[in-house]
């Protein structure tokens, strides 16, 4: 194994300083190393964390796979990534968590922590072996049924109540599916406008509410997946201030979109939750700065040409965000060091319990790390993308920062911001 | 002049009076032994129809054969597009057969926003899902400028299912732009959320069609579908035509020289009684006539035909 020392870099927004990295581990401020990377004026960061990816393996490998997507990842900055569980067959079995942990294993650019079903095949019916999961190989802590509500109130209760006793945690997608049958966008003004049918922010609210409660009377944690309206914001700051353990998070495109975009019909913009306003965007970049959103989480979501190639109600939700996460997020919160480690890398790995990722650059400390420089701008080209999909609603615009490298345990995933493998 | 028709929002009230002017000269024309133009010879106008609507696409026809073009009718029963042919593919089909002109009636809102960056030709929303119906808003234009003189200053009631018509969205804009006052009227639950903010914000609403109908000049009336009522939007169809249908004694509360417009088809006993839709007032029939003219005019002028 190579060591690399790292000159010059500003951990975490702090002064210039040397960072050696051997055998896996940073291992010093300083001395000799077989590689010498001039890191001056970049930023080091502790290898960012997403909760919410969509690999897509197995079932869509035409959209994305472990390794491609694994790949975007650490181009992004991420040592690890949780596998969303609605893949084909669902991942509500140990046999495939399992699996998607060792094509993790093997592509060896980040690690892949599967996520679980609740229910089984997401049919929001009958709980999952989430027992079965949690003691596999793959070690599962983290159960949702994302793409779907575990809309049932008696199941959600149950489930948040079962997993207590391996110290998991239900991830929800809020979303009350009455109140969204056929709903292509965010209800209000603008989907009157395109007659659009509207998904409206109670929807969400509603079940974050009801959640909570539950999630209180039980002594249970929840976490709420890609929180999207200001009501949900103050649905879940009157949680925390009440001691209620939920944790929520917040992605990028939500941070910077609004549904003024559905105006053009491209599906690209078509996303669930979707685009909300610029009240909604103004509320959740608070959210973040204040904590009562824990996280951001990419939700990406890939999908092959032919699902966005066509009428927006036809098309399927989603977008990629692995790669333009942290441009993203610089380009809404600015370069606020260490809030971006906190929600990117830091606090997402504590919710999850994944030991080794989010931690300090201490001597010692696993060499999970990702070198960033603020000072560069890219446009963003679908074509360039790692992920095999190119449903970017990014594309064409300017963002800040570039992912110069990322290292897993010591070893580059990407090196003068290419994938190394 | 403007290169498609996808939105009633594409005309300006300019733009909107030439189509207006330009469907009198044509409708001029259907007094004429021979009721054919020359003007759009050896262009192509394809018909892409992707549901039924049998009196749409007729009107279309007739008005594209008016003025000499090559029609084709595309409809989705019986083609490739059953075949599971996305809209892409068709589109490129219809981009190398060098179609001038694609008329498309299509279920999902906006595609005709997606079909024009697929194709060169112009394209003219003939109805898309619950969003707009352009050349409709354009014939009933006409019609009440042809009955009442004016369009500017006429206080119009849009009554029924607003959330789900198309012809009220395009007429809200096309009204609006050209000077009327527009009312929307029906039960809350069919209104859409922020209609005024989304459509124009001179447009008001009401949930009481009596105490609309006296200063009103224009009364339309959309077609509301049985299937609501299982969506929980109002609770019987008795119920419905009692509070929002239109009926003789509710017809006597309109002004004398008050017109009834439907732009079908319609449910007669629902939100129309019979006596109102066969009476002089209403204006059906006339509209069906004043389409071919309206959309004669907007294939003439977006093909490039001088006014």
């Amino acid at each position: 194994m190579k060591s690399y020392l790292i000159k010059g870099v500003s951990v975490v927004g702090g002064k210039p300083a040397d960072l050696l990295i051997r055998d896996g581990v940073v291992a010093g401020g300083g001395g000799k190393a077989d590689e010498t990377i001039d890191a001056a004026g970049l930023v080091a960061l502790p290898g960012l964390v997403d909760l919410h990816t969509h690999l897509r393996e197995p079932g869509r490998e035409d959209a994305e796979t472990v390794e491609t997507g694994s790949r975007a990842a650490a181009l992004g900055g991420y040592t690890a990534v949780f596998a969303m569980a609605n893949t084909s067959p669902v991942a509500d079995t140990a046999g495939v968590v399992e699996q998607v942990w060792r094509l993790g294993r093997e592509a060896g650019l980040v690690d892949v922590q599967p996520i679980g079903a609740v229910t089984v095949g997401l049919a929001g019916k009958q709980l999952a072996e989430l027992g079965a999961m949690a003691t596999s190989a793959a070690g599962v802590r983290i159960f949702s049924d994302d793409g779907h509500c575990v809309a049932d109130p008696r199941l959600m209760r149950r489930a948040l109540e079962y997993v207590k006793a391996f110290d998991g945690i239900i991830a929800q997608h809020a979303e009350e599916p009455r109140l969204t049958e056929g709903a292509q966008m965010h209800e209000g003004e603008v989907s009157t406008r395109l007659g659009l049918t509207g998904w409206p922010a109670v929807a969400e609210e509603a079940i974050i509410a009801r959640d909570v409660l539950l999630a209180e009377h039980v002594g249970s944690r929840l976490h709420v997946c890609h929180v999207s309206t200001a009501g949900s914001v103050e649905v879940l700051r009157q949680a925390k201030a009440r001691g209620v353990r939920v944790t929520a998070e917040v992605t990028p495109h939500h941070l910077l979109l609004t549904d003024e975009l559905a105006a053009s019909y491209d599906p690209v913009y078509k996303v669930n939750p979707p685009l909300r306003t610029a009240a909604d965007v103004q509320a959740l970049r608070q959210a973040l700065v204040d904590g009562v959103i824990d996280i951001v989480a990419t939700d990406h979501a890939p999908h092959a040409v032919e699902d966005k190639e066509c009428e927006w109600a036809y098309a399927r939700p989603g977008m990629v965000g692995l790669e333009t996460a942290l441009p993203v997020v610089l380009s809404v919160l600015g370069e606020k060091w260490e809030l971006i480690a906190e929600r990117m890398s830091r606090t997402p790995a504590r919710i999850a319990g994944l030991t080794g990722h989010g931690t300090d650059l201490a001597v010692g400390s696993p060499a999970n790390l990702t070198l960033v420089d603020p000072s560069a701008r890219r446009v963003v080209d679908p074509a360039e993308l790692a992920s095999r999909s190119r449903n970017t609603p990014y594309a064409g615009t300017t963002l800040p920062g570039r992912i110069v490298a990322t290292f897993l345990r010591g070893e580059p995933t990407v090196l003068d911001g290419k994938a190394v493998k | 002049m403007i290169k498609h028709l996808r939105s009633a929002a594409d005309l300006d009230a300019d733009t909107a009076t030439l189509i207006l002017d330009t469907a009198a000269e044509m409708a001029a024309l259907a007094g004429r032994e021979v009721k054919k133009l020359p003007t759009l010879r050896g262009r192509t106008v394809v018909n892409l129809f992707y549901e039924d609507s049998t009196r749409t696409r007729i009107s279309f026809e007739a008005a594209a054969k008016r003025l000499s073009a090559d029609v084709i009718n595309f409809s989705a029963k019986g083609s490739s597009v059953s075949k599971g042919e996305s809209l892409k593919d068709t589109a490129l089909t219809l981009q190398a057969m060098g179609a001038d002109a694609v008329v498309i009636r299509h279920p999902a809102s906006g595609a005709p926003h997606r079909l024009a960056s697929w194709v060169d030709g112009s394209v003219i929303n003939a109805g898309d899902g619950t969003h707009e119906h352009p050349t409709q808003a354009l014939l009933d234009a006409y019609t009440m400028r042809s009955r009442l003189g004016r369009i500017d200053g006429l206080k119009v009631a849009i009554v029924g299912d607003v959330l789900h018509s198309r012809v009220a969205r395009s007429n809200v804009l096309l009204l609006t732009t050209l000077g009327a006052q527009v009312t929307l009227v029906g039960p809350p639950t069919l209104i859409p959320i922020d209609v005024a903010a989304a459509l124009s914000p001179g447009t008001k609403v009401s949930y009481d069609l009596d105490s609309v109908l006296p200063a009103t000049d224009v009364v339309m009336m959309l077609r509301v579908q049985t299937e609501r009522m299982q969506d929980s939007y109002f609770p019987s169809a008795r119920e419905y035509s009692r509070r929002y249908g239109l009926d003789a004694p509710r017809m006597r509360k309109l002004p004398e020289h008050a017109i009834v417009m439907h732009p079908g088809p319609m449910n007669r006993g629902m939100e129309i009684a019979p006596e109102v839709a066969d009476s002089s007032r209403s204006t059906i029939v006339e509209q069906v006539a004043n389409g071919v003219s309206a959309r004669m005019a907007v294939l003439y002028l977006l093909l490039g035909g001088k006014a």
